[in-house]
């Protein structure tokens, strides 16, 4: 699936649930109101690519009202910061027009015919598509149950529905006058209304959507009660680590756990797919175990390659043809005949997502059932896995989830490999509730990391500099390839999370060719924020701008020259470098300032960074973001991501570096994994340009701008034209 | 060998290895859930609370050192600036995932507490030891004035 080009096919669309939507009461009984909403699929297909089309949504419920008037919210998308409670919670308050106070949120329990997400047709989180996916959804669930307490209103009070009126979570009419609360039995009684009779609101009737005071539903987090996977406590629970090989694709040989058996704590120690578990009273007693065990590997099947000698390898393969991701025009040709030619060559090394809590899951297999607790992200492929691992059925696998400390992609991992990894602890002590716990280390040398690539992208020139044909050459592996979703992702052997933000991009060249080298490693790979646009968005724009300055044109004028046919991406770029005093504010001497502009996760992004230079090392001092992601549900928490975003995507332009010594990773933990810290945070100012589309990303489209605007204020600053991440100065 | 550790004001008994990091006898033992494990080496802040008031990285200090010291966990805060950095963190929308962000509130509670009005050198200086991976630097750096301002307000009004 290309989330980029759904969301270039949908941008004016909302996300429609279709009109066949209908309501029913889900769960009736003394717990109050439950609504659920049935999605047909044919529905789901105008409106979604061919492979959301045909899962069929049978029965999902999103709102329960109780007659302590609260309501509750089950929110289908994994909280792990990007503000998914607030932000689905608010549509259907809106629709509802609940009091905000009244709301309440819990994470939906996996259940994929109930809570998919319409965008990739099974439950899950992920592309920046949580609101995207849901906006229209769960508007109607928040519309349908309104409808239901203004009939059970109408009934009591014997007067017409259309006279009754709702705020703020009071249903009244003429001096009649009540709560949700004291409704709730009574409008779960009611005849759920035919979705398309339902009418939302215009955008100009919104309350709560758009608005700067609806505060966050995901609480706790400023006081120590909010629970993560780490916290989880259950009775007899028991503490694992897992001694994981040195390289990868090492397996045991033989190992010696007597001296782990004899200290105090552990309880346990045994052998499983990816190493030696170590089962202890708690995680103190499990590392010191680890530390005793005696481990021989087997070898003879790991990746011994430095990342050093990868990226060689990477560079020669620029000089050879490619697989075609996209082709217009004759660009081959034309460069070969051009007179005029720019060409640079770009590296990125290895990066791991370090989100502040290690990896972790919590599992309890208990006969023909398992039942987990963490911050799960894919949940069907979780539960898909899990079920598959123990033999039993899906529905079989209770999965409760609880906030994640972070995620940036790790969490979603294709192979679940951590999940599974407790799953296999688990069943080795059945009935007994295992927390496993990876450490910064087993984290940080734990794999699954951004891969490294190497690019060449070079361009003829017309007379006045500007750009007749482009190739650009990508060197990497694959993220998609040998999971289950390679099916889906990968096509001709493309994976699109390789070039995606490369092909298809905005500027107009009239003959472009993008190919890739899709690398053989036996290095574990995985999303991290933004995917492949985290090393495409830098070329590009780094290329653009260079094209710029070799043309003696100013980098905005001449991405704007390029941009005729695109006036999302004019209006963006041209809003971020109003507001940054592009052409106008003078910096200080030793300063410079660069721009990027990006499309990715159906937003757009653009960024005007300003640096300090003294000698050759550099502060990012500010940056100025402009962003279109269609309506800001929560333009605080829009806000939030693009300050979040850019500050992921600077820590990798500034220093994220993950190196490989024959195969083993040589950062462990963040005193040489450096990460950014609050003195190299810059003022972030972010404007958000006001829109009644329907709303698209906003956690990743963020990222991918900053690290090619840093390089070119660095390039404006110093002339030195920086096309390795992370940056370094000569 | 048993210990004696005083957290929040109680006493808690617990027979542990001397050399287990308090981390791990408050959350794992007692139980105190809110501080948290970030790197196990003083590399994060995310394990941050406070002995005898200062702030301190829990993961790299033995239970045997914690002893006859006055420890205070995120649940136990509850002095003037610790109020007004939690309110602070809740009007500014400060937390994003929010692992990090009780290490956060202890470390900007200890600043508050020993410098009322810092400046933004002051506050990179004390808060420079606490990663936050989602990037809510920003808005700790604005809580830790907000509350500072409201300290302020609050002294001159008593």
């Amino acid at each position: 699936m290309n989330i980029n080009r759904f969301f270039a096919n949908t941008a004016n669309a909302n996300v429609d649930t279709g009109r066949r939507t209908f309501l029913k009461v889900a769960t009736a009984g003394s717990a109050g109101l439950t609504l659920g909403i049935s999605l047909s699929a044919g529905a789901q297909a105008q409106a979604t690519a061919a492979s959301v089309a045909d899962t069929a949504l049978e029965y999902n419920a999103f709102v329960s009202i109780t007659p302590d008037n609260t309501v509750r919210i089950y929110i289908k998308h994994l909280e792990m910061g990007q503000g998914v409670y607030t932000g689905l919670a608010t549509c259907v308050a809106e629709e509802l027009d609940a009091d905000w106070a009244q709301i309440v949120c819990e994470h939906a329990p996996v259940d994929t015919a109930k809570y998919a997400n319409l965008l990739m047709g099974q439950q899950g989180t992920g592309g920046s598509t949580a609101m995207a996916n849901s906006f229209m959804q769960l508007r109607r669930a928040g519309a349908a149950a309104k409808a239901m307490l203004v009939s059970a209103a109408a009934q009591r009070w014997q007067v017409s529905a259309d006279e009754i009126s709702v705020r703020d979570g009071v249903v009244s009419h003429g001096s009649h006058s009540t709560t949700f609360g004291e409704l709730a039995m009574d409008a779960a009684q009611q005849t759920p209304p035919a979705n398309d009779s339902l009418v939302l609101k215009t955008p100009d009737q919104f309350r709560l959507i758009g608005s700067e005071s609806t505060l966050r539903k995901d609480v706790g987090k400023h006081d120590g009660t909010a629970i993560y996977t780490q916290d989880v406590q259950l009775p007899g629970m028991l503490t694992a680590v897992v001694a994981h090989a040195p390289r990868f694709g090492a397996r045991v040989r033989s190992f010696d756990a007597s001296a782990a058996l004899a200290r105090k704590g552990v309880r346990q120690v045994f052998e499983i797919d990816t190493g030696i578990a170590v089962v202890a009273d708690d995680y103190w007693s499990a590392t010191k175990g680890r530390e005793l065990l005696q481990i021989e590997w087997d070898e003879s099947r790991a990746e011994t390659r430095s990342s050093n000698t990868l990226l060689q390898q990477y560079r020669d393969l620029l000089d050879t043809e490619g697989a075609i991701a996209e082709q217009h025009g004759n660009a081959t040709a034309t460069l070969a005949d051009a007179s005029d030619k720019v060409e640079l060559v770009f590296e990125f090394p290895y990066l791991a997502h370090a989100q502040m809590e290690p990896v972790n899951c919590v599992a309890q297999v208990k006969g023909n059932s398992a039942e987990l607790w963490y911050g799960c992200q894919s949940a069907t492929g979780d539960q898909m896995a899990v079920a598959q691992l123990l033999g039993v059925q899906p529905q079989d696998v209770k999965i409760n989830t609880v906030f994640a400390g972070g995620g940036f992609g790790r969490r979603a991992n294709p192979m679940a490999d951590y999940v599974l990894e407790a799953v296999r602890i688990a069943r080795q002590l059945p009935d007994t509730p295992v927390k496993l716990v990876w450490s910064r280390e087993d984290d940080m040398q734990g794999g699954f990391y951004r891969p490294a690539y190497a690019h060449k992208l070079s361009a003829a020139l017309n007379s006045q500099g500007k750009p007749t044909a482009f190739q650009a050459r990508i060197a990497g592996q694959s993220i998609m390839a040998g999971t289950s979703m390679a099916a889906m992702m990968v096509s001709n052997g493309i994976d699109n999370t390789s070039v995606e933000g490369l092909t298809e991009f905005s500027y107009d060249i009239p003959e472009r060719r993008v190919e890739l080298h899709t690398t053989e490693v036996g290095i574990p790979v995985q999303w991290w924020r933004s995917v492949g646009n985290t090393h495409t968005a830098f070329s590009k724009e780094v290329f653009i701008d260079a094209l710029a300055r070799n043309a003696g044109i100013d980098p905005v004028e001449y991405r704007l020259s390029l941009l005729a046919n695109n006036p999302r991406e004019t209006a963006v770029l041209k809003l971020a470098a109003e507001k940054a005093g592009w052409g106008t504010k003078e910096l200080p001497a030793g300063w410079g300032r660069g721009v990027a502009v990006h499309t990715s996760f159906g937003s757009t992004v653009a960024e005007v960074a300003e640096v300090s230079v003294q000698g050759n090392s550099f502060k990012v001092e500010r940056v100025v973001a402009a962003i279109d992601c269609g309506i800001a549900v929560n333009p605080s928490i829009v806000r939030a991501q693009v300050e979040g975003a850019i500050a992921y995507g600077l820590s990798a332009a500034l220093q994220d570096e993950l190196t490989l010594t024959d195969g083993i990773v040589d950062q462990s933990n963040f005193h040489n994994y450096q990460v950014l810290r609050m003195n190299a945070m810059p003022v972030i100012e972010t404007h958000i340009l006001p829109s009644t589309n329907a709303p698209s990303g906003v956690g990743e489209p963020g990222t991918p701008p900053i690290a090619p605007a840093v390089a070119n204020a660095l390039a404006d600053a110093t002339g030195q034209r920086l096309t390795r991440l992370p940056l370094k100065l000569a | 060998m048993p210990y004696t550790l005083t957290i929040n004001g109680q006493q808690h008994e617990l027979d542990v290895d001397g050399d287990m990091p308090l981390l791990w006898a408050v959350r794992d033992h007692l139980k105190f859930t809110g501080t948290k494990f970030g790197c196990g080496m003083a590399q994060c802040g995310a394990c941050t609370l406070h002995i005898d008031g200062v702030a301190t990285r829990s993961c790299v200090l033995p239970v045997a050192d914690a002893v006859d010291k006055n420890i205070t966990t995120i649940e136990g805060l509850a002095s003037p600036a610790a109020q007004a950095v939690q309110s602070a963190w809740v009007e500014l929308q400060v937390p994003q995932c929010g692992y990090c962000q009780s290490g956060q509130v202890m470390s900007a509670t200890a600043l508050l507490e020993q410098n009322n009005a810092p400046s933004d050198a002051d506050i990179d200086a004390a808060m420079s030891g606490n990663i936050c991976r989602c990037g809510t630097y920003p808005r700790i750096k604005a809580g830790i004035k907000m509350a500072a301002s409201q300290m302020k307000n609050a002294g001159g009004a008593a």
